[in-house]
């Protein structure tokens, strides 16, 4: 914890410091138009905010810039929700963007985050792949989430598990990311996959999970 | 008797009509030209800084204001006081960016100089080698299951 200098008193003489809470955050991923956006509007207590990133040279061995180096900085959004918890934490919901090129950021999101949820859909399989690769490769516990659009083909978890090349550990779970009960079930078993994965479940949770 | 080349008042007839008042501006920190984005380039604001003086900020590090609200002859830019306006409830660096449409970078600068100022405190979130408190899993289930 890092505060402002503790000289700056109330005329009361206290500071007037609140005991701030802790947040936390669990990243949304998946591919572009797979309702990252939509699920962290679902669960919000706010209206999702947006926080822009400018790709400037830290995009450079990220983003192939040659022979553009005078096109204008590009901007990143992403989208994000908060949910109070009590007092004492707040838990922030990231929608990442879903290619390649913007590990860079992605990094930052999911440095810390107690777990990632990505979002698959059946129809476009292939492009959750990148996210299913991050999270495996930074060791961050997820869970996949395959958002049930209409109209696409429903097809059995184990054969979607199969297809992502999940390890049997990853749970793989259907949801509808504009239900708020659907996309709450998907949290809480991120959570307790999280606490799994870390080693934590034993003598605190039952093996539910 | 008009002067000769006097404006007759044809002429001020013709005058455009003035363009109807801008709509008020929401809230007191919208201070953007929502249409023609920012007025004023990032690097400005930050007086050409990339990295702030002090502080990681975390895109989920909390900062709220504390002390008193300071005036403008301090050397404090607008978008300095738009933020120590909006801490005055605890909020995120995402939320700040968010809610003044700025750069996480401007942010971040900014909020180390109000850091230096001793106009904000913060609350950098659990380092990930810190994410085995089973009681922030507890906390999030709960929070969770309420919702």
């Amino acid at each position: 914890m890092v505060s402002g200098p503790s000289r700056r008193n109330t005329p009361a003489g206290g500071v007037r410091a609140r005991r701030l809470p802790t947040a936390v955050k669990i990243v949304i991923a998946g591919g572009f138009g797979v309702g990252k956006t939509t699920m962290v509007g679902t669960v919000s207590e706010t209206q999702p905010l947006r926080t822009e990133e400018l790709l400037t040279d830290r995009g450079v061995g990220v983003d192939d810039v040659e022979g553009v180096e005078r096109k204008d900085t590009t901007t990143v959004a992403m989208d994000f929700g908060r949910i109070t918890m009590r007092d004492e934490y707040v838990l922030y919901l990231f929608g990442t963007p879903g290619q390649k090129r913007f590990w860079f950021m992605w990094d930052e999101v999911a440095l810390g985050a107690l777990g990632a949820v990505v979002l698959a859909d059946t129809r476009r399989l292939s492009d959750c792949f990148p996210s299913v690769d991050y999270f495996e490769r930074r060791k961050t516990p997820f869970v996949v989430a395959v958002n049930c659009f209409e109209g696409a083909k429903r097809y059995d978890l184990a054969e979607i598990q199969m297809a992502l090349n999940l390890g049997p550990r990853v749970p793989v779970m259907l949801c509808d990311a504009r239900r708020l009960d659907s996309c709450k079930e998907v949290l809480i078993d991120l959570v307790l996959h999280a606490m799994k994965y870390r080693g934590l479940s034993e003598e605190a949770q039952p093996q539910n999970a | 008797m008009m002067p000769p080349d006097g404006p007759s008042p044809d002429f001020w007839a013709e005058d455009p009509p003035r363009p109807p008042a801008p709509p008020e501006p929401d809230a007191a920190e919208r201070w953007l030209d929502e249409g023609a984005g920012p007025m004023v380039r990032p690097y400005v604001m930050t007086s050409g800084r990339t990295e702030p003086s002090r502080g990681t900020f975390d895109l989920i590090t909390l900062v709220v204001a504390v002390g008193v609200e300071p005036d403008t002859t301090i050397g404090l830019g607008p978008e300095h006081l738009a933020i120590i306006r909006l801490c005055q409830t605890v909020m995120s660096v995402a939320e700040i960016t968010g809610h003044l449409d700025l750069p996480v970078a401007t942010v971040r600068v900014m909020l180390g100089d109000l850091l230096d100022k001793g106009f904000v405190s913060l609350q950098e979130p659990e380092p990930e080698a810190d994410m085995h408190d089973i009681r922030i899993y507890k906390a999030v289930i709960d929070g969770l299951r309420a919702l």
